[in-house]
């Protein structure tokens, strides 16, 4: 990044300050324009500005360009649709080239299109015969089977009879049997009949319509099919029933006949003669077997014609997506009234000034267009977007702030400060250096497999775990140094630097819980002694160290907080901010919460036993008396004086002199006439952007706005610093959490001396760590580091009231649509 | 008047109340009917609408277009939506749901009917039924001769057979006693949904009556203009008024005896109401009232979101959704037939 040309003195501020950016103005000669916006999107690195925001889509220049993308776009999806259906997978391969023709690749996408039209529809008229036909054969096999049972029946039924006539008449000889025997045959009523499949759903339904609408007049007969059959309508696999009707007479016939299309239910022709069945039967098999032969050649034919399209479907998609982002970029372009060239607006940075040039130079040339497209900036007063050159490092960081609010253009971002900060403050809260090592260790998994996964869609939680992977390897790492510090593996302690500081009194160590350890060594290296874990006063201490350091780091981080307001008002030029609302809340903090940090430290370098809440609450309370016991150095109670005064003055310091100066500057501007706009153009930008361009003034309301600041500040410096007793809180139920999960779970297993329980116990506390320790407590720190870092650092300084810089680049586009 | 339904209403009817009004937020705006009338095509109604809630529905539609492609996707979007609602409604909104549908299963069930005594092909018919209107058994209607058969073949399984009390004679059907039978089936419909209703209490009672009455008003004044020549007798107009609404009784014995549009006039004048509908229309004229109804009608489905707490909301988004749907259509029929002229005649701004 440092070969970038920068005018002016100061170093490079990639990601501190917002970059450079300035409104450009292109005017393209309209035969060149087409590729000169691709060229431009391949840069990625201007944002163009809709100039035609008050016309409607299709009124606007390019509205059948878009339409045909569209259109291809459409059959596109037709092809990818179709491709999944057959089983393919459209080829993966590396989209460089675009020398596709669109007009050609139209050409041909409609070419296809009908062809695999056409072939979808003879396949469908085959498939639909086909199970037809597999229809018709079910039916013929199973109402064939009807006809067979009830020959059967009625044969057996005929010998009964005749038995019965032949002895005694019995009681249960039906009389009207007899009689229907006797009938004379020229009477009989001709039973017409129907067989067809109905869905099984439909069944009950339509035997209840059957019955109702011929008054009963009707014998149905179903049987189940197992298999679902594919209807031939549908095409989709339906579970039915063969069914077969018996009626009499034409008019029920017609209803019935009705019925049956009304509930979708096929008929098929079918003859009662058993010959002919069995006759039919093998006829449908031969014609089943001769269209199944037909359709495989049909989908074979169908394959390869998907298959070729799926060779060059991605390109032609890749094509299709970039042609119709660049008409619709030209539709955000106003058209010259000679209708000759295209005019231009958009956002690009300063740096990538000689790139575009390029871009359009080498445009003009491919072209050979006679005129060059011609490039100038133009002044405006309107706030330029916020672009931050990020890397797949910083990125992560630099979303935690933009989920906050993106940085007003050219404003300190505290993206580079949390880079640190955040992971840092999250081990305050999660130190523990065994459960440092499983983050990392997870951690080092995802950025090991980088570019497998970066590739492939993760689910919802993966894809976050995922994007964060690099602030997650910084908290890992700063919580494996805490976690030193803290002298805490899963909450055991270890003698890891050197011995133990302390000691026994005597062999026998009766006292060591009672009356104490005596000093036998020097002090402990780095971090705790391991031998206040487990004495008595193992939390007095632990919390005692942990809350005055919680206050030490937010002390530190909110003067920094404060430091950068001052580097936004030298930035900007703006000093009435450096001396009304830098110094004074500088003095306010440090004079409180900062001469509280110097106590602190006094205290552990001396090791008074003062009482530092006595000496802040009596500095407030009567700061004449005197202090006693809790003196710390010499001097003391002039100093708190002093301080005291200085916070008091701070306050009328901070509220007052701002908005009555902003009056004065208003004033003054005002009272003056303005020069005249010198050229021509300044004068246009200054009508377009007129109103941005000089605000109301209103002096009550600049009034109330900074009693409000005040006010804030004022009440912010005790309650922000309180928040940051949070370190202390998290990192203790951290620790707290974890001893009883040692402790209570898997020591208590250990000393049953069971197997079972041992294995059970060490289940219980792997479960344990992970899902509450691991998971959970990185959670709930991370989001306590992020409120840290949005309310109590930001709100000092941070405005992030900009928007984000966004360029029409294709790659963004290939991005979105996956 | 009201209950305590802001206590308990969320429970069960908190999701789909949002969900209605996501949907709501969905409805074209009046900038976007001004950007649909001047469309050149129906691809650029295509693409305006590319632009909206539609746009999935009409993605894939391949060039050219017709006015019934779009009306039918944009339909079926209504029907999606509708499916989703009444799949996560529990009672008694899920009924009260189920109810908003009757309306299009008497139309479908009069449009079978027609469609059968004047020949025409089944499929073509049901194609033609709305889809929210549809049941089970609904092609069999054709096997149908006479009401009897009507009700006894395939109503008596439908919501529907309860209506059907009033209307089962023997008469074999024509197009008069299809038209008798769809508006005494609508009466009892309208009478059973109110009934319902004032059941439910609170907000719905009150926002619905209103609604429900305008609805019935409309049609008493519908059922009058169109009686005008014919050979129903006044005591048969009067039967097919519904028992609710603004102009019962009164205004209904009135509007029975009306014997020409200016009569009709001259009663719904006395109702103020009604009278800036009737206010707009010169002496004679009932080309527009249906238009002026309608838009007397949005507004007061657009003033049911105003309140919260209610089950009126389900009613006029599906009403408003329908209306959006007719404008769309008349919107996409005057670009295909080149009368653009004509296109703000009947469309009905919604907001």
């Amino acid at each position: 990044m440092g070969e970038r040309g920068r005018e002016g003195c100061c170093p490079p501020m990639d990601l501190m300050r917002s970059e450079p950016m300035h409104l450009v103005q292109l005017i393209i000669p309209i035969e060149s324009a087409h590729r000169t916006i691709s060229y431009l999107g391949d840069l990625g690195l201007i944002q163009f500005k809709d100039l035609n925001a008050e016309k409607s889509p299709f009124q606007r220049t390019y509205a059948n360009q878009i339409k045909r993308c569209g259109e291809m776009a459409r059959k596109l999806r037709f092809f990818r649709e179709q491709i999944l259906k057959a089983g393919f997978s459209p080829a993966v391969r590396s989209v460089t080239e675009a020398d596709l023709n669109l007009d050609d690749v139209e050409v041909k996408l409609g070419d296809l299109e009908a062809e695999l039209v056409e072939i979808n529809a003879n396949g469908e008229k085959l498939q639909r015969t086909y199970n037809e036909l597999a229809e018709y054969k079910l039916v013929i096999q199973k109402a064939g089977e009807f006809f067979h049972s009830a020959l059967s029946s009625a044969e057996a039924q005929q010998r009964e009879f005749a038995s019965n006539q032949s002895g005694e008449e019995s009681l249960e000889t039906p009389l009207l049997s007899e009689q229907e025997m006797t009938t004379d045959p020229s009477k009989q009523v001709k039973l017409g009949f129907t067989a067809g499949l109905v869905p099984r759903e439909k069944s009950i339904a339509f035997e209840r319509i059957l019955f109702r609408a011929t008054r009963g007049n009707v014998f149905l007969k179903q049987a189940v099919v197992d298999n679902p059959v594919t209807d031939p309508v549908s095409g989709e696999k339906v579970e039915k029933n063969v069914f077969a009707v018996f009626f009499s007479g034409e008019r029920a016939k017609n209803k019935i006949l009705k019925i049956c299309d009304a509930f979708g239910a096929n008929r098929y022709p079918f003859s009662e003669d058993l010959g002919k069945q069995a006759q039919m039967i093998t006829e449908v098999s031969g014609r089943l077997s001769e269209l199944k032969t037909t359709i495989d050649a049909g989908l074979v034919h169908r394959g390869n014609l998907l298959q070729t399209i799926g060779e060059q479907f991605e390109r032609w998609n890749f094509l299709v997506r970039r042609e119709k982002s660049i008409y619709h970029t030209l539709n955000m372009l106003s058209i010259d009234v000679t209708k000759k060239c295209l005019v231009a607006e958009g956002w690009s940075p300063v740096f990538a000034t000689k790139q575009i040039q390029d871009a359009l130079h080498r445009a003009t040339q491919d072209c050979n267009s006679q005129v060059d497209a011609i490039f100038q900036v133009l002044h405006t007063r309107e706030m330029p977007p916020t672009y931050f050159q990020t890397n797949k490092f910083t990125s992560a960081f630099q979303e935690i702030v933009d989920a906050y609010g993106v940085a007003k253009y050219q404003e300190a971002n505290p993206g580079v400060y949390t880079i640190v900060t955040f992971p840092f403050l999250f081990a305050v809260m999660f130190g523990d250096w065994g459960h440092g090592i499983c983050l990392l260790l997870g951690t080092l998994y995802f950025i090991i497999r980088e570019k497998k996964l970066s590739s492939q869609k993760l689910g919802d939680i993966m894809e976050m775990t995922f994007g964060g992977r690099y602030v997650i390897l910084l908290m890992s790492l700063f919580s494996i140094y805490t976690g030193f510090i803290y002298n805490e593996f899963f909450s055991v302690p270890f003698e890891f630097f050197s011995r133990s500081a302390y000691s026994c009194r005597d062999l026998s160590c009766s006292e060591a819980t009672t009356v104490g350890l005596i000093k036998a060594r020097d002090t402990y290296p780095f971090g705790v002694d391991p031998a206040w874990y487990g004495s008595r006063s193992e939390l007095p201490f632990l919390n005692s160290m942990k809350m005055k350091m919680s206050i030490l780091l937010g002390v530190a981080q909110m003067n920094l907080g404060i430091i950068l307001s001052y580097f936004n008002s030298k930035f900007f030029g703006n000093s009435i901010n450096t001396w009304f609302q830098f110094i004074p809340q500088m003095i306010f903090l440090n004079s409180l919460f900062g001469y509280l940090s110097v106590l602190v430290i006094i205290k552990w370098c001396t090791g008074s036993k003062a009482d530092l809440y006595h000496v802040m609450i009596y500095m407030f309370l009567s700061p004449t008396d005197e202090i006693g016991e809790n003196q710390l150095f010499p001097g003391q109670k002039t100093t708190q004086l002093v301080l005291l005064l200085l916070a008091f003055v701070s306050v009328p310091w901070m509220l007052l002199p701002k908005p009555f100066l902003l009056k004065l500057q208003h004033d003054r501007h005002h009272g003056q006439y303005a020069p005249l706009p010198d050229s021509e153009e300044s004068l246009q930008s200054e009508s377009n952007q007129d109103s941005h361009g000089h605000e109301e003034f209103e002096f009550s309301e600049i009034f109330v706005h900074q009693l409000i600041h005040t006010i804030e500040f004022v009440l912010g410096a005790v309650s922000n610093t309180a928040s940051y007793l949070r370190l202390w809180a998290l990192s203790l139920a951290h620790s707290e959490l974890s001893t009883v999960f040692y402790e209570k779970v898997l020591l208590l297993a250990w000393g049953y001396n069971n197997v079972i329980i041992i294995i059970v116990g060490i289940i219980i506390f792997i479960c344990a760590t992970v899902g509450v320790l691991l998971v959970m407590e990185t959670l709930s720190a991370f989001l306590h580091a992020l409120r840290l870092h949005w309310v109590e650092f930001q709100n000092k300084f941070y405005e992030g009231d900009g928007y984000k810089f966004y360029p029409y680049s294709f790659a963004l586009i290939d991005y979105e649509e996956e | 008047m009201y209950g305590f339904e802001a206590m308990t209403f969320n429970i069960h009817g908190g999701y789909l109340e949002a969900i209605v009004r996501g949907h709501r937020s969905g409805l074209l705006t009046a900038a976007d009917y001004n950007n649909l009338c001047q469309c050149e095509t129906l691809e650029d109604i295509k693409m305006h609408l590319s632009a909206t809630e539609y746009g999935p529905y009409l993605q894939n539609e391949p060039s050219p277009l017709h006015t019934t492609t779009i009306v039918e996707k944009c339909t079926l979007k209504l029907v999606d939506e509708y499916k989703q609602m009444l799949c996560q409604a529990t009672e008694p909104l899920s009924t009260f749901l189920e109810y908003i549908t009757y309306g299009h299963m008497i139309d479908n069930v009069v449009l079978i009917v027609t469609g059968t005594l004047h020949e025409r092909d089944v499929q073509e018919l049901l194609e033609k039924c709305h889809p929210l209107g549809m049941f089970d058994s609904i092609a069999t209607l054709a096997v149908a001769q006479n009401m009897k058969e009507l009700y006894r073949l395939v109503l008596v399984d439908t919501p529907l057979a309860p209506y059907f009390s009033e209307c089962i004679t023997s008469e074999d059907l024509d197009d008069m006693n299809i038209e008798i039978m769809r508006n005494t089936l609508y009466k009892a419909y309208l009478e059973d949904f109110y009934r319902f209703c004032q059941k439910l209490g609170g907000a719905t009672a009150e926002i619905m009556s209103d609604l429900l009455a305008f609805e019935a008003d409309r049609r008493a004044v519908n059922i009058t203009i169109n009686s005008i020549g014919t050979e129903l007798t006044r005591d048969d107009r009067r039967k097919l008024y519904s028992s609710f609404g603004l102009l019962y009784p009164y205004g209904h014995e009135e509007l029975a005896v009306s014997e020409d549009i200016d009569q009709v006039r001259a009663v719904m004048e006395k109702y103020p109401p009604y009278q800036s509908i009737f206010s707009k229309l010169s002496y004679g004229e009932s080309q527009l009232l249906d238009k002026a109804f309608y838009e007397e009608e949005v507004k007061r489905l657009c003033l049911a979101f105003e309140q919260q707490f209610h089950y009126g909301v389900f009613f006029a988004y599906m009403r408003l959704r329908e209306q959006e749907i007719r404008n769309l259509m008349w919107i996409s029929e005057c670009v295909a037939q080149n009368q653009k002229s004509r296109v703000h005649d009947s469309v009905v701004f919604i907001f």
